[in-house]
């Protein structure tokens, strides 16, 4: 199987190609052309195209057409590069690369076409309600009778995607919608899902003149970045740091979500372990909204055990079991390193390792690794592993009174709160440090699509500015 | 690993074995005169002569042929930093007028070499390889690359000038480019890299007549993108004929270049640095799947493709290696340098009977730590 770039629509064969192998065979399963940084910042001279491509249609009917695609994404067989593929090729190949158990690459796939099918109703929710014309025209009038403008910032999103999570990919589900092209780079051991989404979207009637997609090395990212007006990098702490302030780049990188209990609920910790787990364990516990840290004032010796006893005995299975929790580290010597990592900070000061006494975490194999899950205590906020994240079901259980808990909890994407006090509610909504907040039991990977994720897209695409005409002259 | 692919059918002409041994016998007879003039005390550089008192063999009399070069222990490129530089400089060379090029020097003392007229010799020779088609003589050049204290901005201005014309340069300063590349600031990498994409098009646009030019590639793609984006090319321009160096070929980057960049000027890929001088490519096609293979001036410099692990032999035709480097001229003596590059062994080709390098990339044991600019 060979995937090529494709370069607004024209598919394009590089001399230059990667192999992509089974992360426990080493079994080749596809190549995957690769350009240069050039090739990219060639093609976005045109990339007003892509938009214009998209206004040709009515936008109520790119989102009927958005709602196909994630029919045909997730129960279609498409021609994704040179070969047709199943729904269940999709899965086998996505779980060949990534490591990911086959039952996760599903549930991200049925999370990918709850979002395209249920595409109206987000865009309504993310515009509060603005006619979708508005976006195609750049003004119009809303349900208020006011004029309003909204103008598009840039005629495509650029997107450096990653390889871990494949639940990533809804946050750009909704840009086509929204007149918007896209330009790709995928992740290099998980090319699949913008592949299969092209491949679904232009089955369905999207212009392949609004979306391309760039394998490469390092050089394309940058080149995306700097040729995009607007692009969406997923990466490392170090990544944000680099990209913070910069208005056209939106990053997401570690997230950081807590679950924060108050000293009003503390004392029934135990009807809530269940959410905990879920927050920590789902999806591998791979995504930015993975739980990694829980936060209480006591009991943390009992959630921690708790949790332990819970996730503990997780282990390694076979990628295609149904009961496959765990996703493999398929860089050679990644799970090594970060287990070394790991060890290191469980041997500080005023922490213990409650899931120790359940075997040994790190699981190597010939050409890759995997690390079982890891219940950290820490008996104040100090110790430098309170405040990891990693890319496994890790979850440190930090001791810390309620009162200094908001002051030292630091960037939190998603912060679950347990409390029914109105002050400590008062102040987590205050908080800044929280960007969703969830009140109640409501595990940290609980999306709820209707609501903005990182920021509002509309108004990282769309700039909402002032546009007047003499009064009583219609809005066409 | 080392795989022969000597069985495969070139589909470039490859050197005869007549022209094979006669160049083997012109480089061995080279490097025993080599060392004639390095090792006698009227004509050796200081460095040398006082190198040659810790040898274990006399130069002079035990190198019979250039595989008696393995006798040197490894060249250590630690001993080009720092001065008095003047210890390069043969005694067969003294009082004449000298250049000091420096390499690296991002942080820290930078590594020099000392020329008198080895960068004139080698352009001069490079010269003869170029097509007069795309190259004519007496056209004006663009120096669209390093300024400073580098070997190649005086060599393309003397390449200009050997050949009729005159060299048009602008500032660029490379250390600057690697030390923004190093902080992460790519916005300032993006602008510096415009600053000098807006020097050249200012020359290029100030009627000058310019034709030929060198650059790197990843200077030369966005001289294309920001003419492009002017609504002309490079060969619109003016521009017919282009060496290009400096930083790592790839076939795929040929391949856009030739098909979406160039318009049909030609371009000359070329791997050298300031030790070895120049090595020259056989023609670059589609058929040989835009196959970058570079050949050394032999016998003033030689390549050597070598195993990782055993740096005194080379792989099979077709295997991968380490780029052993090896300068045998009047000005510079220097044995077996292991370079920062790796690639694969080519076979001799008829204009250049001797073995070739292609696929030159970082060596894979220090490409992490190395930071590849616009030079």
């Amino acid at each position: 199987m060979h995937l090529p770039a494709y370069r607004f629509g024209k598919p394009y064969e590089s001399i230059e190609r990667t192999k992509l192998v089974h992360f426990l065979t080493g079994e080749p399963v596809a190549e995957v052309s690769q350009v240069g940084g050039a090739l990219v910042g060639r093609d976005m001279q045109k990339a007003a195209k892509a938009r214009e491509a998209l206004l040709t249609l009515d936008p109520e009917d790119v989102v009927e057409r958005l709602q196909t695609a994630g029919n045909l994404y997730a129960h279609g067989t498409l021609t994704v590069g040179d070969t047709k593929q199943s729904p269940d090729d999709f899965v086998k190949q996505q779980s060949a690369t990534t490591g990911l158990p086959e039952t996760l690459c599903r549930a991200n796939m049925q999370k990918n076409m709850f979002v395209l099918a249920n595409m109206d109703r987000m865009l309504d929710a993310l515009s509060r309600g603005l006619p979708p014309e508005i976006f195609w025209k750049g003004y119009g009038r809303e349900h208020r009778d006011v004029v309003v403008s909204y103008q598009a910032q840039s005629p495509v999103l650029g997107l450096v995607l990653p390889s871990n999570s494949p639940g990533v990919h809804t946050l750009w589900l909704p840009v086509i919608a929204l007149g918007v092209g896209l330009v790709m780079k995928p992740g290099g051991q998980e090319p699949w899902t913008p592949y299969r989404m092209a491949a679904a979207m232009i089955e369905a009637g999207i212009p392949s003149e609004a979306i391309g997609l760039y394998p490469g090395a390092t050089d394309v990212g940058a080149s995306i970045l700097a040729s995009c007006k607007r692009s969406m990098i997923f990466g490392s702490a170090k990544t944000v740091e680099q990209y913070r302030g910069n208005p056209g780049v939106q990053v997401h990188g570690p997230g950081f979500s807590k679950i924060l209990i108050g000293d009003d609920v503390v004392d029934r910790w135990e009807d809530h372990i269940d959410m905990m787990v879920e927050s920590v364990a789902v999806n591998g516990g791979r995504g930015c909204i993975n739980c990694s840290a829980i936060w209480a004032s006591r009991h943390t010796e009992a959630i921690a055990a708790a949790l332990a006893e819970r996730l503990g005995p997780v282990d390694v299975l076979p990628p295609d079991d149904p009961n496959a929790k765990l996703a493999a580290f398929t860089i050679p010597g990644a799970a090594k390193a970060i287990w070394g990592q790991i060890e290191g900070g469980l041997a500080a000061p005023g922490v213990s390792h409650p899931t120790e006494t359940y075997g040994p975490r790190l699981v190597e194999g010939e050409r890759c690794g995997w690390l079982r899950p890891v219940v950290a205590h820490c008996s104040s906020p100090e110790p430098v592993i309170s405040k990891a994240e990693y890319m496994f079901p890790f979850v440190a259980v930090v001791k810390c009174p309620q009162g200094q808990m908001l002051e030292k909890i630091g960037p939190t994407l998603v912060g679950t709160a347990l409390t029914e006090d109105p002050a400590f509610r008062r102040a987590l909504i205050d908080c800044t440090e929280i960007d969703r907040l969830n009140f109640g039991p409501v595990p940290t990977t609980k999306l709820d699509w209707l609501q903005p994720h990182e920021g509002n897209i509309i108004d990282f695409l769309y700039r909402s500015r002032a546009l007047q005409v003499p009064a009583g002259a219609g809005v066409v | 690993m080392s795989t022969d692919v000597s069985a495969q059918k070139p589909v470039f002409q490859v050197a005869d074995d007549a022209a094979v041994k006669q160049a083997r016998a012109t480089l061995d007879a080279h490097a025993v005169e080599m060392m004639a003039w390095h090792f006698h005390p009227s004509t050796g550089c200081p460095f040398w002569l006082e190198y040659a008192k810790s040898l274990t063999f006399d130069p002079i009399t035990e190198v019979k042929n250039y595989d008696d070069l393995k006798k040197f222990p490894p060249f250590e490129d630690e001993w080009l930093r720092g001065g008095p530089v003047t210890r390069w400089i043969p005694q067969g060379f003294a009082g004449q007028p000298a250049y000091v090029f420096e390499t690296g020097g991002t942080t820290g003392v930078p590594k020099s070499r000392v020329n008198m007229r080895d960068f004139r010799t080698d352009y001069e020779q490079f010269s003869d390889t170029l097509p007069e088609e795309y190259f004519p003589r007496g056209a004006n050049w663009l120096m669209l690359g390093p300024s400073g204290p580098r070997r190649l901005r005086l060599s393309i201005e003397h390449l200009a000038q050997h050949r009729g014309g005159i060299c048009f340069c602008l500032d660029l300063d490379p250390r600057w480019v690697v030390k923004l590349i190093q902080k992460g600031w790519m916005e300032h990498l993006e602008a510096y890299k415009q600053h000098c994409i807006d020097q050249a098009i200012t020359i290029l646009g100030a009627g000058h007549d310019v034709k030929c030019m060198f650059t790197t590639p990843k200077l030369l793609e966005s001289l294309a993108i920001g003419l492009e984006k002017r609504g002309t090319t490079i060969r619109k321009a003016g521009i017919t004929g282009i060496f290009s160096g400096g930083t790592e070929f790839t076939p795929q980057w040929t391949r856009f270049a030739v098909e979406e960049l160039l318009d049909g000027a030609f371009m000359t890929p070329t791997y050298g640095n300031t030790l070895m001088g120049l090595a020259a490519s056989r023609p670059v096609v589609p058929a040989d799947g835009y196959t970058i293979a570079y050949y050394a001036p032999q016998p003033r410099a030689v390549i050597e493709v070598v195993d990782f692990d055993d740096t005194n032999t080379v792989v099979p035709y077709g295997g991968t290696g380490r780029v052993k480097l090896t300068t045998l001229t009047k000005e510079t003596f220097v044995p077996g340098f292991l370079e920062r590059d790796e690639g694969e062994r080519e076979l001799p080709y008829a204009k250049y009977p001797w073995d070739g390098i292609s696929g030159v990339r970082p060596f894979r044991e220090l490409a992490s730590s190395t930071t590849v600019g616009v030079y």
